[in-house]
Order: structure tokens, then C-alpha cells, then sequence
């Protein structure tokens, strides 16, 4: 009963999945878009993490790491924009946002 | 044993919570169950033996992405049963998109494990040589990848700019400190002799 590589790839597609599909029905709430986003990406990472834990090369945590950072940054600008947007229209449905269209 | 063990039950921690994050009718709670499926995350990445990785998830997601999230949920004054409406008119076409994507990743994942590359190293070992993790990390993210370490601080540095730009307001009337002004300011500015009728007021 060991664990091995396919374990852990299993669980971050299950994961993957579940972060498409909280897309998918929640398509008129954008706080939940993003956090399904941070579920696509920690998907993402265990992937990375997995590979390099039974490659035996320590490049995969290495770019896990900056997968962390971008997730971060997309984090809170996303969240930055989503506050102005509710300052400028008073709620936050995504199906009529248009203003960006110009 | 133990480590199958405690890998099924975080794994099956993870993949409930991440369902919870989705399917949660307030966002308050899908916040906390996105704390709860990043650090159970985080015990998987212990379990590969990815100490500093586990760590860093600890802090920056749970420390500072999921309390910006709850930050934002918070004060933000939003009907979200309104928000919720088209769940069951999407359900339908995400499930069977998902359930595609979750069969082919999840057949992928049975391939590699068995006939992969990865299938002639059966045990999990991050820190080959012998050094510990986090100095292995740093043995290599400080000399091969300097550039991209540097580029990801240029990263975030853009991002807290953009942040602060797309957040910052300035109130038509607040008064704010003007310490030019206040330098400029001479006796025949700040003072003003008024001559009052007797009986009325004065208005300042």
C-alpha cells in the first residue's frame, strides 16, 4: 500500500476539475471565480511538487514557488478590481459588465 | 501505512473542501474551506517531503490571499443568493465538462504512474544529495534562477502598485495636511479684523 506518483497526480486533477467546474456554475459570482481559480492553481502546484518529489529534481518546487508568486499577485489585483468595480456600479454581476469594452 | 494513511485523509480533506469552496451558498464559508483545502494541501506537500513549499503555502495563501478574500467578502455589501441563481441552469454543462476533464487528467495520471518516467522511482525524495530542503532550494533559486527570482519580486511589486492605483481615493472633502500652505502661511493671511455692527453675529 504505497503512495506513489499517480496517487498525487490524481487528487490534483480531481482538484483541477473541481476548480473548472466552480467556474462553470458560478458564473454570476466573481469571488468565487477567483478563489476556483486558486484551486486550479494549487492543482497546479501539487503537480509540480509530486513530479519533483519522485524525479529526484528539485527544479519542480522551484517553479512551484513562482506559481505562488503569480497566484499572489493575480490574487490581489483581481480583488483590487473587483472593489473598484462595486465602488463604480454597486454590485458585482459579471454577466452586464461591460464597462471595459470601451 | 501511516503515511498512506494520513495522505488518504488528506487528500479526501482536500477534494471535500475544494467541492465545499464551489458548492457553498455563502462566500464567507467557501473562504474558510478554501483555507481548509490549502492547508491540507499543505500536508500533502509535507508528505513529498516539500517542507519550505508546505510553509510558504501556509503563509502566503492562509496568511494573505484567503484573509484578502475574506477582507473583500466581507465589506463588500452584496446580495449573493442573487449571485447564486445560475447554479442548476449550469450544473448540467460544468459537470460533463468536468467530468471529461477529470477522466482523461485522472487516465494520464494512471499512464504516468505506471509507465512514466516517474514509474522506475517509487519513493518520493525532494532532497537528493542529501542537503535539506529548504537548503537545496536555495542552493539553486539563488544561482540558476536569480533572474526569475528577481523578475517574481518585480511581479509583486507591480501588483501591489496596481492595487494601491486601482483602490486609492481621494474624497473631494477630506481635509487633508498641506504642508506648503502651512509654510506659506504669513500673520496678514491667518489673521482677518472684522468690524461687527452691535447686536448681529459675525460668520466665519
Amino acid at each position: 500500500m504505497t503512495i506513489g506518483l499517480a496517487h498525487y497526480l490524481t487528487v490534483a486533477a480531481i482538484l483541477f476539475t473541481i476548480g473548472v467546474f466552480g467556474i462553470f456554475v458560478n458564473r454570476k459570482n466573481i469571488i468565487v471565480i477567483l478563489m476556483s481559480i486558486e484551486l486550479i492553481l494549487l492543482a497546479v502546484n501539487i503537480n509540480l511538487v509530486a513530479f519533483s518529489a519522485y524525479l529526484h529534481d528539485i527544479t519542480g518546487q522551484i517553479f512551484a514557488m513562482f506559481v505562488l508568486t503569480v497566484a499572489a499577485a493575480e490574487a490581489a489585483v483581481g480583488l483590487a478590481i473587483l472593489v473598484t468595480f462595486f465602488r463604480n456600479r454597486g454590485d458585482i454581476e459579471v454577466d452586464d459588465a461591460s464597462v471595459m469594452k470601451g | 501505512m501511516i503515511q498512506a494513511l494520513a495522505f488518504y485523509v488528506m487528500a479526501a480533506v482536500t477534494v471535500l473542501a475544494a467541492l465545499a469552496v464551489v458548492g457553498a451558498r455563502n462566500p464567507v464559508h467557501s473562504v474558510l474551506f478554501l483555507i481548509t483545502a490549502f492547508f491540507s494541501a499543505a500536508g500533502l506537500f509535507v508528505l513529498l517531503g516539500a517542507e519550505f513549499l508546505a510553509m510558504l503555502l501556509v503563509v502566503v495563501y492562509v496568511g494573505a490571499v484567503a484573509v484578502l478574500f475574506l477582507f473583500v467578502v466581507m465589506m463588500l455589501d452584496i446580495d449573493f443568493a442573487k449571485l447564486k441563481a445560475g447554479f442548476a441552469q449550469y450544473l448540467p454543462i460544468g459537470g460533463l465538462v468536468g467530468g471529461i476533464l477529470a477522466t482523461e487528467m485522472i487516465l494520464v495520471a494512471l499512464a504516468v504512474g505506471r509507465e512514466g518516467a516517474a514509474a522506475k522511482n517509487a519513493l518520493p525524495d525532494a532532497n537528493a544529495g542529501g542537503a535539506s530542503n529548504i537548503e537545496a532550494i536555495g542552493q539553486v533559486l539563488y544561482t540558476d534562477y536569480s533572474y526569475f527570482f528577481e523578475a517574481a519580486g518585480l511581479i509583486l511589486l507591480v501588483a501591489m502598485i496596481g492595487a494601491i492605483v486601482l483602490t486609492l481615493r481621494h474624497k473631494p472633502h477630506v481635509k487633508r495636511q498641506d504642508i506648503g500652505a502651512q509654510v506659506a502661511r504669513t500673520p496678514k493671511k491667518g489673521m482677518e479684523v472684522v468690524q461687527i455692527k452691535p447686536g448681529s453675529g459675525v460668520e466665519l
